[in-house]
């Protein structure tokens, strides 16, 4: 409709458009919730406009202010922020539809700050991947913060009080304290912090200085929760369900890994990173990240815990892929964001979903439900069968790369832990179904049943499902789940051209 | 805009010092609320369209000099206007502006209607010695307008006595300590005179390199700079900063905080740079090593300190202690770069600081008081002002987009210019010292924000006479760090200007 660059502003400008339009219909409930849902479904519809000229190889540049004199913030589209942004704009979407009957459900306090926090965030999340430099990457990730605090700490007790200071204290710690100085020093030795293709520090950076970098810049974006640095992520699910499951299984953790990969491919550049194995050490710290927060998540009770672990993992497996510093490895990295995105958006929507139908939050406590609420139970299925890496769905495609990265690298052992962790994730993902389906409900118990007897637990009678507004959505991320796996091919086409220089 | 004889603007010089001084006297005889006040806005304002106006000239045609009442330098006083000391100016009368449009309602709620004309008259007269600093070429000359703008200023605080009666004790702590530091200022601009014979900056400048080995020159230098250092409130020197600031009325505090010890930095910039040079300063008396260590442990130790405080102006009182101490690293650098991060932070630093205690001032009007344990919930009781605190803290912080990110960006660079393992630990150091800006800030954030609102009271905002000046601050500290042109152009010109031994 406009020329490409000004959609690209728009990405950013929608989401702030929208937030004042909250802000203004805050009395009106009804009409404050109609203009979260345009908003957002204008912004999809935005940023997929985008989309076409990417895939020709288009690289659409918005200016956006000169912040100190050499380095402005800047926009430009590339295929990984492309494909980011699209997860992102498509899923908020459908957390929108949730949130909506979720704030409702539970009787939440203070849902227009809500509603504003959260569209703010999207526009971080939206700059995010559409930064252009590092210092925009930083802008925008440090308002994503910002924006997010105040959601982590809806509840206002002394809970959220606890885990808002572990999130802002990791975070910003972490940022200001590791990642700002990691961009000033790359800015010290190149004199620039543009993304360029290859990478910029190739022969600016003795090996010793690019181990540090890197060690800088990992630990430096805390949002990608590379143990130890990882405990942000738990302490932030005291946020109410939809702020977990949209910020921190999909915007907010994929900002993390997305930073990690966009440091690597743009800053590093994969070749210089894997002659100078620089990123050795990360391949172990990511490997040990990918078990250890597997096994913790096998120890947790609570849903959201365990799930937060379950992400803590995931992102290990991005991390691994940029530090193989292979062009298979990297596309498995990329494609895990889009793949895990769509599966623990799911789970979290059915935790939420779980909460907001009988209130319980401890899987132990769970048994039974899959046959009240059979339809959250199936989509949690599917959510942790994509997770798993099991075909026909989506997440299978990221484990495939990601094994056939490790090939490349001739890292036969990260096959195994990749295997390993596949086999962590049934431990803790499965029981959960299996619980919901096979066991009698807490404080029943079923009749013995003679053998050729048996009859169906299933009763119509029985479901008592969430309102549609949380169950509607599970089911279209699990059905999205489905449809990606046989859409993996465009998205690597999408992203190969970053992987081969 | 040529300078010429015969117009008002060639007179501009003289004029920015001399409207407020003059404003002074007629002020003092004015009585009620409201007629102080009027008239000393409009003295501020009309120096700052004047400061404005310097700027601009001497942005387009290079440093003014001005001849006080037609005597030529080196014997005459001479007023000059360069790129530095007009970025002054316009700094010292905006944020005074600013915070007199604040002021109306504020003090009257604190300062006895019957002393408004005198509480005026000495506000005026700090803003002249402020200015006048500023714009004299004359080292004797700087003396006398630091002794005006000090005794006004000891006055000043002393008002804060209605609300607290430490405030009385505090401006004498301020007296004593501050007459220390003036005198050893005379002293070494004695010795400089002994040496010389000239008062005359820029002469001392031009005759520095031929005595600049002599002893009694050693000693003017160590004068100058400890007795400036005792005024900007260089740690250890900061004991006054934290109770003047604390007990002061809350517009006193808000102007000094964005001014009062830049003025004294700025000085001291001008002394290291201009009249010593950048080779003795740096190299006969190693100043590195001197201010160094001392900057370094002002930034660490009062973020600590001020993490510690229960109540809110000290707090912020503190963290302006550890701010100076970054102020003064980007000087002991020693490198372009740094002086550029010292001068852009006199900027970012005065805006910032400016809003927030301008904030503080609107929680003060509204709670009457301004200990934490008071301002429990205050974030539900004053929304708009809590979230402008916020804001400012951000800013304190050093979070991207706000001005604080700019001057730590610069300095940063700074100390990866200078290398070595001290470069490095110093970038370490900044980055825990700005963490310990998160923590304190932060500490308000969840008493503001966390804490329920003391039984009986309701929500209710400050005037929108005390919190439009209060957001022009909030909202400007965004403006200026986001589109850095005017304070990140001007102060990298400056410190070139500077550094190429001018």
């Amino acid at each position: 409709m406009f020329a490409l660059e000004t959609h690209v502003a728009l990405s950013l400008i929608i989401p702030l458009v929208g937030a004042l339009g909250i802000a203004i219909t805050s009395s009106v409930p009804n009409i404050r919730e109609t203009v979260t849902l345009v908003t957002s479904v204008l912004l999809c519809l935005n940023v997929f406009s985008i989309l076409p000229s990417i895939m020709n190889g288009v690289e659409p540049v918005v200016l956006l202010v000169e912040l100190l004199p050499d380095i402005a913030l800047m926009l430009k589209v590339e295929p990984l922020g492309m494909t980011f942004a699209a997860v992102a704009s498509s899923l908020w979407i459908i957390n929108s539809i949730y949130s909506i009957g979720y704030m409702r459900g539970n009787n939440e306090p203070r849902q227009t700050g809500f509603y504003i926090c959260f569209a703010i965030a999207i526009a971080a999340t939206m700059g995010v991947a559409f930064s252009g430099n590092l210092l925009t990457l930083f802008v925008f990730y440090e308002v994503l913060t910002l924006s997010t605090y105040p959601l982590v700490t809806h509840k206002k007790n002394a809970d959220a009080l606890k885990g808002g200071r572990i999130y802002l204290g990791i975070l910003i710690g972490t940022s200001i304290g590791l990642f700002l100085p990691a961009i000033i020093w790359t800015w010290n030795l190149t004199g620039t912090v543009d993304f360029v293709k290859g990478g910029i520090l190739d022969g600016h950076a003795s090996a010793g200085v690019t181990g540090v970098l890197l060690f800088l810049f990992m630990y430096g974006i805390g949002k990608a929760a590379l143990m130890p640095i990882h405990r942000w992520l738990p302490a932030a699910m005291v946020a109410p369900t939809p702020v977990s499951a949209l910020l921190h299984a999909v915007a907010v953790v994929k900002a993390g890994v997305f930073s990690v990969l966009k440091v690597v491919i743009y800053i590093f550049g994969i070749d210089f990173l894997s002659e100078t194995g620089a990123a050795e050490w990360l391949t172990w710290v990511a490997a040990y990240t990918l078990i250890a927060a597997s096994v913790v998540a096998l120890t947790k009770d609570n849903l959201k815990a365990r799930l937060a672990y379950s992400t803590i993992s995931q992102l290990a497996y991005v991390v691994l892929g940029a530090s193989m510093a292979t062009s298979m490895a990297v596309a498995g990295g990329a494609l895990q964001i889009v793949m895990h995105a769509f599966g623990k958006i799911t789970l979290f929507f059915c935790a939420g979903a779980i909460y907001t139908a009988v209130h319980k939050t401890e899987i132990s406590d769970m048994r039974g439900l899959g046959r009240q609420m059979p339809v959250t139970f199936i989509a949690f299925l599917i959510g942790s069968l994509s997770i798993i890496g099991l075909p026909p769905l989506g997440g299978s495609w990221s484990k495939f790369y990601l094994m056939l990265g490790a090939v490349e690298a001739d890292e036969i052992y990260l096959m195994i832990v990749l295997l390993v962790s596949s086999l962590l994730n049934i431990a803790y993902l499965l029981p959960i179904v299996a619980r919901g389906f096979f066991y009698p409900p807490l404080g029943q118990s079923d009749e013995p049943v003679p053998v050729g007897y048996e009859k169906s637990d299933f009763s119509w009678r029985n479901i008592q499902e969430a309102p549609l507004f949380c169950v509607l959505p599970p089911v279209l991320t699990a059905l999205a789940c489905v449809i990606l796996f046989f859409l993996a091919d465009p998205i690597v086409r999408l992203i190969e051209p970053i992987l081969t220089p | 805009m040529a300078p010429d004889m015969l117009s008002l603007s060639s007179q501009f010089p003289i004029l920015v010092a001399i409207a407020p001084l003059l404003t002074a006297p007629i002020c003092a005889l004015l009585r009620g609320k409201t007629a102080p006040w009027a008239v000393t806005t409009i003295a501020s304002a009309y120096a700052f369209y004047i400061s404005l106006q310097l700027l601009l000239t001497v942005a387009s045609f290079g440093p003014i000099s001005y001849e006080l009442g037609g005597w030529a330098p080196p014997w005459g006083i001479e007023y000059v206007v360069d790129l530095l000391s007009g970025f002054m100016l316009v700094l010292i009368s905006g944020v005074s502006t600013g915070v007199l449009l604040f002021a109306r309602e504020s003090v009257t709620k604190e300062v006895p209607t019957s002393q408004l004309g005198l509480f005026f008259a000495a506000y005026l007269l700090a803003l002249t010695g402020m200015l006048g600093i500023c714009i004299t070429g004359d080292a004797f000359n700087v003396f006398v307008f630091l002794e005006i703008m000090s005794l006004s200023s000891y006055a000043l605080i002393a008002m804060g006595e209605r609300t607290d009666r430490r405030a009385l004790t505090a401006a004498f702590q301020y007296l004593i300590i501050g007459t220390v530091g003036a005198t050893f200022y005379l002293i070494g601009v004695g010795l400089i005179y002994m040496m010389t014979g000239t008062l005359n900056i820029a002469d001392i400048a031009a005759r520095f390199p031929e005595i600049e080995g002599t002893r009694p020159i050693l000693a003017a230098a160590g004068f100058i700079v400890i007795g400036l250092a005792i005024k900007l409130a260089l740690f250890p020197f900061h004991i006054w900063l934290p109770n003047g600031y604390t007990y002061a009325p809350s517009i006193i505090t808000a102007f000094f905080a964005g001014t009062a010890t830049k003025v004294s930095v700025y000085l001291l910039i001008r002394y290291i740079f201009t009249v010593f040079g950048v080779n003795y300063s740096f190299q006969g008396l190693e100043l590195m090593d001197i201010l160094l260590p001392f900057a370094v442990l002002g930034f660490l130790t009062m973020s600590a300190v001020a993490i510690y405080q229960t109540n809110i102006k000290r707090l912020l009182a503190y963290s302006s202690v550890a701010q100076l101490g970054y102020i003064i690293l980007g000087i002991a650098l020693a490198n372009e770069t740094g002086l550029t991060a010292s001068i852009v932070h006199i900027f970012n630093h005065a805006i910032v600081k400016t809003g927030l205690f301008l904030s503080v001032g609107c929680m003060f009007f509204v709670v009457g008081s301004t200990y934490l344990k008071d301002l429990e919930g205050i974030g539900r009781r004053m929304p708009i002002t809590t979230f402008g605190f916020v804001l400012g803290g951000l800013g304190l912080i050093g979070v991207p987009l706000t001005p604080g990110f700019i001057s730590k960006w610069y300095l940063v660079v700074a100390a990866l210019e200078k290398g070595s393992v001290i470069g490095y630990g110093l970038v370490a150091l900044l980055m825990v010292s700005s963490l310990l800006a998160v923590i304190y800030i932060w500490r308000v954030v969840e008493v503001a924000y966390f804490r329920d609102m003391p039984e009986g009271t309701v929500k209710e905002e400050a005037p929108i006479s005390l919190l439009v000046p209060t957001w022009l601050f909030i909202l400007g500290s965004f403006y200026f760090g986001i589109e850095t042109s005017f304070n990140v152009g001007i102060a990298k010109a400056a410190a070139a200007f500077l550094m190429g031994g001018a």
